[in-house]
């Protein structure tokens, strides 16, 4: 297996605040990699030091072989990286098919706008928007905007996806539905990296689990190895979810 | 793009524009026409910023003044023709805006709108101190620069006739850019920025390109429209006044439309006409148009397009 993307070292401090610190994540292809910690340990800050919404302070991030490291968000989507954001920032007045158009224009594959939009179209149609194209992407639900979220991300054709929070929300029945397009994506040779707070969800998709805690790295392994782990447990007392997940995996 | 009939429509109604006075040889139609066309490039091109990318330029008039400035300079001094004059005005000060645009485009909001206005502050202020171009008495025209389009009878014609050119030019660009993965990406700015650049949009450079694009066309028409008057003088060209009447043009017409600002333009120069003339509102043009401005972003948003729009959707597919 081959990292697609490699997080090495990575720490970014807020004023007095180490959100972040000395963190270390391969993400390879085909993979399905969990990030999961208690609130505040610092998941959505490493996602955002991925993407580039702030340069890190400390490491390096290296995706495909190429060190992106501090480059603004424009360009790291260009490379290959898309994200999902866990509240959703859809392009309110723009049509769905518009909002993953601009997704497709302006990824990996920097399409033309006519091809772009053929990509738009099949991209929404996977997802389950496709008899939504014409519609406002303001006047979607809940768990259409998180599947436009998720549309628009993929409309770059990424090679690596990054999923923050995308079942959070959901009601059971949009849950499985969510999953079931999730395992589609990384069949498709998307490798995702996710953040979730459905202990549930996360063990049953994760090939591996990364558990962060105060901004460093708890644990990692599959799924059974992190939830029996004394140390991820003591982190996360209180939540009998993890409990009850592992002892029925899946 | 010259496919649909959008374009054809531009050039069509611009023809007739033209030539209406020209044939009813109309010198007070023609003088009326001329100044509701100045108003629909600053509108149009304002638009640009407002509606598209979804920044409140303020300061617009700034592109104006100085490229008639330039412009007036050239013809006066070194006896350039019109149109080169012009042309280089327009080059050079969308050069500039492109400069000022990567430093000033990293703010946001209102404090992007504050900056702008103290662009054009800061250029009406080195202006007035500029000797070469007369500082605060600014550029009088010698009368024989009309000399080469004829005298100044047949110079007024020919700048009517540019004028609508670059009326029917922003149309025509304002249509291009709206259907150009340019604005696209210029309409994901504008919706939510941050959102735009996680998805790829190359938000600094697409930003000062459109900045710098707006400032082309009016500072043409500034270098034509103060050729016309035959002088340019500081408060006259760099005056904020104008640059808000334009925004409440954008805003009546329909902001992020094609053709909302020229009917905003249209619509405001007509009314601004009335209430110059009228004796009791003398000078009250302002005042309506801070109300009108108020009503506008409190109820209509969308402006008359965008009225239009809501009560026949089926008006979006053609009426762009």
């Amino acid at each position: 297996m081959t990292a697609l993307l490699s997080v090495i070292g990575l720490g970014k401090k807020f004023g007095g605040l180490q959100a972040v610190q000395g963190l270390d994540l391969t993400l390879n292809e085909g993979e399905i990699l969990g990030l999961i910690g208690p609130n505040g340990a610092g998941k959505s800050t490493v996602f955002n030091l991925i993407n580039g919404v702030f340069p890190p302070d400390a490491g390096r991030i290296v995706l495909e072989g190429k060190d992106i490291t501090g480059e603004p968000p424009y360009r790291v989507a260009r490379h290959g990286l898309a994200r999902a954001h866990q509240i959703v920032q859809p392009l309110l007045g723009l049509s769905v098919l518009d909002n993953c158009t601009v997704g497709a224009c302006f990824g990996r594959e920097n399409l033309p706008l006519h091809r772009a939009r053929d990509v738009a179209r099949e991209v929404a149609e996977s997802v389950g928007l496709g008899d939504r194209l014409d519609m406002l992407a303001s006047s979607l639900t809940t768990a259409g905007k998180k599947r436009l979220e998720l549309a628009r991300a993929l409309s770059a054709r990424p090679r690596v996806l990054l999923l923050d929070e995308v079942l959070s929300g959901l009601n059971p029945t949009e849950t499985e539905g969510m999953i079931r397009t999730v395992r589609r994506i990384r069949d498709g040779g998307v490798a995702i990296l996710m953040i979730e707070h459905i202990m549930r969800a996360i063990m049953s998709l994760s090939d591996r689990i990364v558990v962060l805690n105060l901004g460093r790295k708890l644990a990692e392994g599959t799924p059974q190895e992190v939830a029996s782990n004394p140390a991820v447990i003591t982190a996360y007392l209180g939540e009998p979810q993890l409990m009850a997940a592992a002892e029925n995996p899946g | 793009m010259w496919r649909r009939p959008f374009p054809w429509l531009i050039v069509g109604a611009a023809l007739l524009y033209a030539l209406v006075p020209y044939f009813t040889d109309d010198v007070q139609l023609r003088e009326s026409l001329l100044l509701a066309a100045v108003y629909i490039i600053l509108a149009s091109n304002l638009n640009l910023m407002i509606g598209y990318a979804g920044y409140v330029n303020f300061g617009n008039i700034v592109f104006f003044g100085l490229g008639g400035y330039i412009c007036l300079y050239l013809v006066n001094d070194f006896q350039w023709p019109l149109i080169l004059a012009a042309l280089l005005g327009g080059v050079a000060v969308s050069a500039l805006a492109l400069l000022f645009g990567l430093g000033i485009l990293r703010l946001r909001g209102a404090f992007f709108a504050l900056a702008t206005i103290g662009v054009n502050a800061a250029i009406q202020q080195i202006v007035t101190n500029f000797e070469p171009w007369g500082g605060a008495t600014g550029i009088y025209l010698a009368l024989d620069a009309y000399g080469s389009l004829g005298g100044p009878m047949q110079a007024l014609w020919t700048t009517y006739l540019l004028i609508v050119a670059l009326t029917a030019a922003s149309l025509l660009a304002s249509y291009a850019i709206r259907n150009s993965k340019f604005g696209l990406g210029l309409i994901a700015i504008g919706q939510n920025e941050d959102a735009a650049a996680v998805l790829g949009v190359p938000t600094p450079l697409y930003k000062a390109l459109i900045y710098s694009a707006s400032a082309f066309l009016p500072a043409m028409a500034g270098g034509l429209y103060f050729f016309k008057s035959g002088i340019i003088e500081p408060t006259g060209a760099f005056n904020l006044q104008t640059s808000i009447e334009a925004i409440v043009m954008v805003m009546l017409g329909g902001s992020g439309t094609i053709l909302g600002p020229t009917l905003g333009a249209f619509l405001y120069e007509e009314l601004r006409g009335y209430l110059l003339i009228a004796e009791p509102f003398s000078h009250f043009q302002l005042v309506i148009a801070g109300t009108l401005l108020l009503i506008i972003v409190l109820f209509a948003p969308g402006g008359l397009l965008g009225f239009v729009h809501r009560l026949w959707p089926r008006t979006r597919r053609w009426l762009e």
